[in-house]
């Protein structure tokens, strides 16, 4: 019997590095969970892309849910994420904003023209600043905002039409379940 | 202070470069010259990135801070290595938190509020880190009861084997 005991020590490693692979298949290792999940968004004061003139605010969204989408025209897997946001972006029952991270704002003027503009509206961070708040480390991400102003969900890289069926839409769902 | 271990990779070395230089002879010129780079090497983030600092103390404490903190793009890096446009980002708010007079704890709150305890090159010990931080013991100390068990067993199987005929051989491994 003890003498199989090496035999079952290596199996057991051979199981571990098993589930690691598998684990690793599973999850992206650099994602970062955001801490901000169910607490507050940051307050932000944002002009929109068309119009710098016209600031957005946090507190002006409050009241409905929305959907928070980090992009950028250098973004490369932005680029994959796009075309997914204007096929799906109007049925998800929520407005997209679009969130233009750290880019020359004609650059994603001419982005948006070039390959459609799949957002209810476009803010811009120039510097990034607002960003760090939200804890965005790359782009895409995408916050759900709830009508009171909480982020009730984070996407980390690209919306994908399964990641929507999956993840955005039943927590869409929720929220629609508690509101009145 | 201890390095936890890190769940991505291990930390840079960064003196690598110099001691690729020292390793050449010894002449009061290259020596002098040596000590500079080695001084270049400890600023080099400050180097591609110049900021205003007060004094240099407060440069030093930086330079430290920074180096506690993980880049969150290219994640085996800290962010006073980090050339990412984040880790550039991330810098500025550190410099622009500690003008306005914070200490390094809030800093570093200040980021993981943001980011999570993963921006920590030492994640704090609780609940959920536990098995991080004393894991390894716990190993050691089932490898010792294994090693324990094992030496027990082979001496009692040694009297057996000098008391009795030879039996055939037995199975300890």
């Amino acid at each position: 019997m003890s003498r199989l005991l090496p035999f079952f020590g290596f199996l057991l490693l051979v199981v571990l590095f098993g589930f690691g692979i598998w684990w690793n298949t599973q999850h992206d290792q650099r994602e970062v969970p955001s801490p901000l999940i169910n607490k507050p968004a940051p307050a932000f004061v944002l002009p929109k892309l068309d119009d710098p003139a016209q600031t957005v605010s946090r507190d002006a969204l409050l009241g409905k849910p929305y959907l928070i989408n980090v992009f950028a025209s250098w973004c490369i897997a932005c680029g994959e994420e796009h075309p997914v946001l204007m096929t799906q972006g109007k049925s998800i029952g929520v407005p997209v904003i679009g969130y233009n991270y750290k880019d020359a704002s004609e650059d994603a003027k001419e982005w948006l023209s070039k390959h459609g503009n799949p957002y209810d509206m476009v803010i811009v961070d120039r510097e990034g600043r607002t960003a760090i708040d939200f804890g965005v480390y790359g782009a895409p991400e995408s916050f759900l905002v709830d009508g009171k102003g909480v982020i009730r969900y984070k996407r980390i890289g690209p919306l994908t039409p399964e990641v929507i069926e999956k993840e955005l839409k039943p927590a869409i769902a929720a929220l629609s379940k508690e509101a009145p | 202070m201890i390095r936890a271990p890190s769940p991505v990779g291990a930390h840079p070395v960064r003196d690598h470069q110099a001691k690729r230089y020292a390793r050449g002879r010894a002449q009061g010129a290259l020596l002098q010259m040596l000590c500079l780079l080695l001084f270049t090497g400890l600023a080099f983030a400050q180097a591609i990135d110049p900021l205003p600092f007060k004094d240099h103390a407060q440069e030093v404490r930086f330079q430290s801070l920074t180096r506690e903190l993980r880049c969150l793009v290219c994640q085996n890096e800290n962010l006073a290595d980090s050339n990412a446009d984040l880790a550039r980002d991330l810098r500025h708010e550190v410099f622009d938190l500690m003008q306005q007079g914070k200490s390094d704890e809030q800093i570093k709150q200040y980021l993981v509020d943001r980011y999570s305890d993963f921006v920590l090159y030492d994640p704090p010990v609780k609940a959920s880190t536990m098995l991080l931080w004393f894991g390894p013991f716990l190993i050691l100390l089932a490898g010792a009861a294994v090693v324990m068990v094992t030496v027990r067993r082979r001496g009692r199987a040694a009297v057996t084997v000098t008391n009795d005929k030879p039996t055939e051989e037995g199975d300890d491994w």
